[in-house]
């Protein structure tokens, strides 16, 4: 009910009890109300996401309908996410887009220069379409060395960007692949790359296997590798629901944070030992036989038999290359029987089979050396693992959230997929209140993950071309996987379709080989990733590149080695908010701006609340947001920014000719707009796809029907290899129907059964397909009948011979088909043969780490881990002169390198200073007391920070010997505010995971003393 | 008892400190100069553009470990005999208001005509009011008045995701605290209701509330003559003693 200020009145006044209360002078409070809630009612509003975290809390913008400003933005109360609920970020929202510090017309540095200049938008985005054209011209490589075609342009890189919409990232990563650029990367290789392989390796899907609602259902929640009250704060608002229904909350993490505030169980353990802690949960369940022996045995590759020829010894695997620092993987293998499908042993007792090398693998794992080797009190352990293996029980569930902590290690793809066996063998899989949770930490890194902006994939996690894949024949027999089990969908199986889709949506006039030949090739076995991106910048590879919406100079791992890579540049394009370490580089400190040739555009952008489009969160949602206030000042949405350069590109070579025209020119960026003006709808029906010629379908109830070219394809189902259909991302496809847009559902309604676990299918829009829980076939038995019939995600409905609750994953009937539909096989991977440094994970040390040896192997670190050729003497292993181990950190109030959070004053209030976490112990043993100024330094680069002497943090007990950690937030930087600190990454490693590259920014060596 | 009132389950912070900044959103105050003085919280204390604040602090137990890190959104308590109202009448009864339909203690722009600040701080229990230092009038928590009066919940109210801040009629919140707190007795032994009698904002204790704040329940310690003492043995020739 809400009245009205005049019924109120008449309200009070009728009543008596008021005497009861002082009662004067509410004329005055009457004005003051009046003069607030004008801020509201004259306002335009809009509903928007938030721009800080994956979670995709909803907020309300109201717009002064006079100046086009915000005047007040606030939780969304429909949001079914959020409930109106927000964090200090979300809340402080507002000052993002109302800040008198954002730039706000484009900044051009001459070479040499020590200022920034105004400049107009035409002549930046002219010199800067000139200056790719004269690169891309003179780096264009068309057959590398070995003489197979590339079509690819060397000369330049690029990063960015997660904070854009999906329908700016996809033309983003479409022009830069039509120039020709394959060092593409962004966000999501440094946060949580190593999620995705390891995620794809184990269930087919590299995403967060569930949704944030879902958390609900939970019957115990690990936090783990994660701090999620302070990085996820809207988690807790389900985490505490969950909690309300009897649920336990474990935290496992180096420090005791805001999250074990709330835990029933804290357990502390030392940063980088993540392994060791899950290999012994992994040995209790076997032990205790507590897995879910009918899950097991049914949906994981555990009754499969390896090849004879594998084996593990003193920590490598079989088949190592010691001298490339890699795997032959063939031994590895899976036996098949002679029609093709694996062997399985279905007791489970064979001595090849996955279960019983997962047994013999992790009976080093006793609780005695995982305690002297994670610091973890035994006790504690046992305490965890415990309460976390009640969930193997058919109708319990147990969820983990994690992030950084996990991700950022040479070990961070085995960190997840140890848990991914652990959830596999107590059949957490699936399940509503189960899953892996991968909580991605930017407002669109998944979508931007699904879009490609990284070097080793093309749109909807298809694999980046590569040199001896020069003909669309070589490159589609290499996506289109063989399953011989009638059992296994073997999803990827049509791949091939949405590979034509995609060239389509990019080349709509070129038929398929011609658009194939244009995509830029990698050489084979070639990475682009960060570090290596960075490495080669170094050397001087690069003339050009392009930091969008993204602050690398601050986010990468070994900071000062990336600040002297962009002193090698010629140019960079820098887009962002606000002022930042990058883009400014150049008058950093240690840096003589005389000297540094580097020409930089920055070019200033509009914020989310700003601007249309769609965003897609951590669990996959995919949300409209709306435009409310106007761009401030001269900024331009990201789209727009990108479609003007492109046309001017396109400009010049329509002009001037040049090397290999033919894919600009051919480019559909007809679908992009109107010409001038950016159009994110018809860039989302791109994306979604649409028929190119009149086509006849099959309807549900087997008729046939002819749909006309131009109409919106409905599913992924639909669409075709023969180039009749295009759609720029085959996972998206269902997204902008016939039917409109589904991200801009606001349709809360829900049948009973997914009211229970919260589905809101009406909400929004969910990739694949809008199932809202992925692998929920495995939350049924063969027959069909849940195993949490309390809380049920599927379930078959025999009379009416179809699923309900949530869309299947998968089709048919029960029992007919094996549950995780992307694998070749079907099956749950316990075994992963397809990673670069195992199919189990191994305890490794952090590649610094405080120790010489350790007890489970001779193999000190991970053998297979990315590193640089000459770093060695800059990385501190075992060395009296950095005996702490340093973590970096994250706090509510603030977000990744702080670009969006450090120039809004009601946060930099709250969190000023860049600090040092350590223990009383600690402090007392370098003299330090709380509040004090310290330095923290190694052989990379040193800082100053404000200790917080606390007792969260204790000294350890590692093998023996007392260990000290200590903990910094990076997400402070040279340029603001003035004493706000430096970027705790110019201390972090460039050394990363051998699967996806992502810097081990998690775990490394530092000393502290006092300043 | 009629009006409204705030029930504040401490045992469900997490200090996301999403109130702290709502607060200054919908009522637009000015963010402080702040330095990290080896905490999480900030700013350190109340002022007249800082109507709440989250404090934090590690409470340890006999061994000196960490038992608790407690979280602690501080505001005013919209008593319900504010005796701040009562010192403030004597000299203008317009000056501090108090709405009859919500029963929130509303300082006015008037305020800054009182004589003595400090006599209506003193006359706190909590320690709430602050003056600005240049207009000189009054500020603390508004119940966020104008919002309550349309039918919308307090901004640090809405704002909170983990269910701590709750508000609604004051029965209704008294009995939520109740059975809240009977709830929570098992995990949190020391469990307590602050002052719920009293006040407009009941607040759930999960420790002894002293361990928490000096002043989180009623306090007869005279806030500002502590401070005025301890100002003048630390600086014993700028200030004439009390």
């Amino acid at each position: 009910m809400q009245l009205r200020r005049r019924e109120f009145i008449q309200l009070t006044a009728a009543a008596t009890a008021v005497t009861a209360f002082g009662g004067l002078g509410l004329d005055l409070s009457e004005a003051q109300a009046g003069a607030q809630l004008l801020k509201l009612r004259q306002g335009k509003e809009t509903t928007t996401i938030c721009c800080y975290c994956g979670t995709g809390c909803g907020l309300i913008v109201s717009t002064d309908e006079k100046t086009n400003r915000a005047i007040n933005i606030e939780g969304d109360p429909d949001h079914p996410i959020n409930e109106g609920s927000l964090c200090a970020k979300g809340a402080a929202l507002f000052q993002l887009a109302e800040n008198d510090r954002r730039v706000t017309q484009p900044l051009y540095r001459a070479p040499g220069s020590d200022r920034w200049e105004p400049k107009s938008w035409e002549w930046m985005i002219t010199e800067i379409a000139k200056r790719v054209k004269a690169t891309r011209d003179a780096t264009f490589v068309k057959t590398n060395a070995k003489g197979q075609p590339v079509n690819r342009c060397d000369g330049i890189a690029s990063v960015g960007s997660a904070a854009m919409d999906n329908e700016e990232c996809w033309i983003y990563q479409t022009m830069l692949r039509c120039l020709g650029l394959t060092f593409i990367e962004h966000q999501a290789r440094i946060c949580h790359s190593s999620t995705v392989p390891a995620l794809a390796e184990s269930f087919g899907r590299g995403a967060m296997t569930n949704h944030i609602i879902d958390i609900k259902n939970s019957d115990c929640i690990l936090v783990m590798g994660g701090n999620s009250a302070e990085t996820h704060p809207i988690t807790f608002h389900w985490v505490m629901k969950a909690i309300d229904n009897g649920a336990t909350l474990i935290h496992v993490d180096p420090r005791f944070t805001r999250t074990s505030s709330k835990a029933h169980i804290y357990a502390p353990l030392r940063s980088g030992t993540d392994i060791a802690f899950l290999g012994g949960m992994i040995k209790y369940i076997l032990d205790n036989n507590l897995y879910f022996k009918e899950y097991v045995v049914n949906y994981t590759n555990a009754s499969f038999i390896v090849s004879k020829d594998f084996s593990f010894k003193d920590g490598l695997f079989s088949g190592f290359d010691e001298a490339n620092r890699k795997y032959d993987k063939k031994s590895w293998a899976f036996e098949l029987d002679e029609n093709g499908v694996p062997k399985r042993d279905m007791t489970l007792s064979d001595p090849r089979c996955v279960f019983q090398l997962l047994k013999e693998h992790y009976k080093r794992y006793d609780l005695k050396t995982v305690s002297s080797v994670t610091g973890t009190p035994e006790e504690k352990l046992l305490e965890v693992y415990k309460a976390y293996t009640t969930t193997g029980k058919p109708d319990k569930s147990g969820t983990i959230l994690y992030a950084m902590g996990w991700t950022q290690h040479t070990v961070g793809v085995q960190n997840i997929r140890t848990m991914a066996i652990v959830q596999l063998l107590l059949g957490n899989i699936g399940m509503a209140g189960g899953g892996v949770n991968a909580l991605r930490g930017e407002s669109n890194v998944q979508g931007s993950t699904d879009h490609a902006l990284l070097f080793h994939i093309i749109p909807g996690y298809l694999p980046t071309p590569r040199a001896n894949q020069g003909e669309l024949a070589e490159y589609l027999k290499a996506i289109t996987p063989v399953s011989k089990d009638p059992k296994s969908l073997n999803w990827k199986q049509n791949q091939p379709k949405y590979l034509a889709s995609l060239l389509k949506a990019m080349y709509k006039e070129a038929d398929l080989e011609t658009a194939y030949k244009w995509l830029p090739k990698l050489d084979e076995g070639q990475n682009a990733s960060w570090l290596v991106l960075f490495d080669q910048m170094l050397k001087g590879q690069f003339k050009g590149f392009f930091a969008w919406g993204m602050n690398p100079a601050a986010s990468g791992a070994n900071a000062h080695k990336t600040r002297q890579a962009l002193a090698k540049l010629d140019w960079m394009v820098n887009v962002n908010i606000f002022e930042n370490e990058t883009g400014s580089f150049w008058m950093g400190p240690g840096m003589n701006p005389k000297e540094i040739k580097t020409e930089v555009f920055f070019l200033p952008c509009a914020v989310s609340v700003e601007k249309e489009g769609s965003i897609t969160n951590t669990g996959r949602w995919m949300q409209w947001r709306y435009a409310g206030p106007k761009p401030a000042g001269a900024t331009k949405p990201d789209g727009d920014i990108i479609y003007e350069l492109f046309l001017k590109i396109r400009e010049l070579y329509q002009k001037e000719g040049g090397v290999m025209p033919e894919p600009i020119l051919g480019l559909n960026v007809a679908d992009w707009g109107d010409g001038h003006t950016f159009d994110p709808h018809k860039t989302a029906k791109l994306i979604n796809g649409y028929y190119l010629k009149d086509t006849v379908v099959k309807t549900p109830d087997g008729k046939e029907e002819t749909v006309k070219a131009g109409t919106q394809v409905p599913s992924f189902l639909f669409l075709k290899d023969d180039g009749s259909t295009c759609s720029g991302n085959w996972l998206y496809c269902g997204s902008y129907t016939a039917k409109g847009n589904m991200a801009a559902r606001r349709d809360k309604t829900q049948t009973p059964e997914q009211e229970k676990v919260g589905l809101f299918p009406n909400w929004a829009w969910c990739w694949p397909v809008n199932r809202r829980v992925l692998y929920n076939r495995a939350s049924v038995d063969l027959t069909g009948k849940p195993y949490q019939p309390q809380k049920p995600v599927l379930a078959w409905d025999a009379a009416g011979k179809k699923w309900t609750i949530d869309v299947v994953d998968g089709g048919g009937d029960p029992g007919t088909k094996h549950p995780f539909i992307m694998q070749v096989h079907g099956l749950g991977a316990l075994f992963g043969p397809g990673l670069n440094d195992g199919p189990f994970p191994e305890h490794y040390e952090p590649m610094e780490c405080p120790i010489a040896e350790h007890p489970f192997s001779k193999q000190l670190n991970n053998p297979t881990a990315l590193i640089f050729a000459g770093e060695e003497k800059h990385r501190a292993v075992c060395d009296p002169r950095y005996p702490f181990v340093c973590t970096t950190i994250r706090v509510t109030e603030h977000w990744q390198t702080g670009l969006m959070t450090r120039w809004q004053p009601w946060l930099i209030e709250a969190q000023p200073q860049i600090f040092c976490e350590m223990s009383e112990e600690l402090a007392k043993l370098k003299g330090i007391q709380n509040g004090d100024k310290v330095i923290v330094e190694n052989p990379r680069g040193q800082l100053w920070a404000i200790a917080i002497v606390t007792k969260r943090l204790k000294p350890m007990k590692v093998m023996g010997n007392t260990l000290h950690l200590v903990a910094l937030p990076w997400h402070y930087g040279w340029v603001w505010p003035q004493n706000g600190g430096e970027s705790a990454n110019v201390l972090s490693p460039s050394v990363g995971d051998p699967n996806t590259g992502i810097p081990e920014t998690k775990a490394f060596m530092v000393n502290v003393r006092k300043a | 008892m009629s009006g409204k009132a705030f029930f504040v389950d401490l045992t469900k912070c997490t200090a996301c400190r999403g109130c702290q900044v709502a607060c200054k959103q919908w009522n637009k105050l000015p963010a402080e100069q702040t330095q990290n003085w080896g905490s999480y919280q900030n700013p350190k204390d109340l002022s007249a553009t800082t109507y709440k604040v989250v404090h934090m602090k590690e409470i340890a137990d006999a061994k000196g470990n960490l038992a608790v890190w407690a979280f602690f959104p501080e505001q005013c308590r919209h008593c319900i005999e504010p005796p701040c109202k009562l010192t403030a009448d004597a000299y203008d009864n317009t000056a501090i208001v108090h709405d009859p339909q919500t029963g929130a203690v509303f300082f006015t722009e008037k305020t800054k005509a009182l004589p003595d600040f400090n006599e209506i701080r003193e006359a706190c229990p909590y320690n709430i009011p602050r003056q600005h230092p240049e207009t000189k009038v009054m500020a603390k928590c508004t119940m966020c008045l104008d919002r309550v009066q349309n039918g919308l919940l307090p901004a640090c109210v809405q704002v909170c995701p983990t269910g701590t801040m709750n508000f609604g009629d004051y029965d209704a919140m008294l009995a939520m605290a109740k059975k809240r707190l009977a709830e929570v007795q098992k995990r949190y032994p020391e469990a307590t209701l602050g002052d719920a009698d009293s006040v407009r904002v009941i607040y759930l204790y999960p420790v002894d509330p002293k361990k928490i704040h000096q002043y989180a329940v009623a306090s007869l310690d005279l806030p500002l003559l502590d401070r005025r003492a301890l100002l003048a043995r630390l600086t014993p020739f700028h200030r004439p003693t009390v």
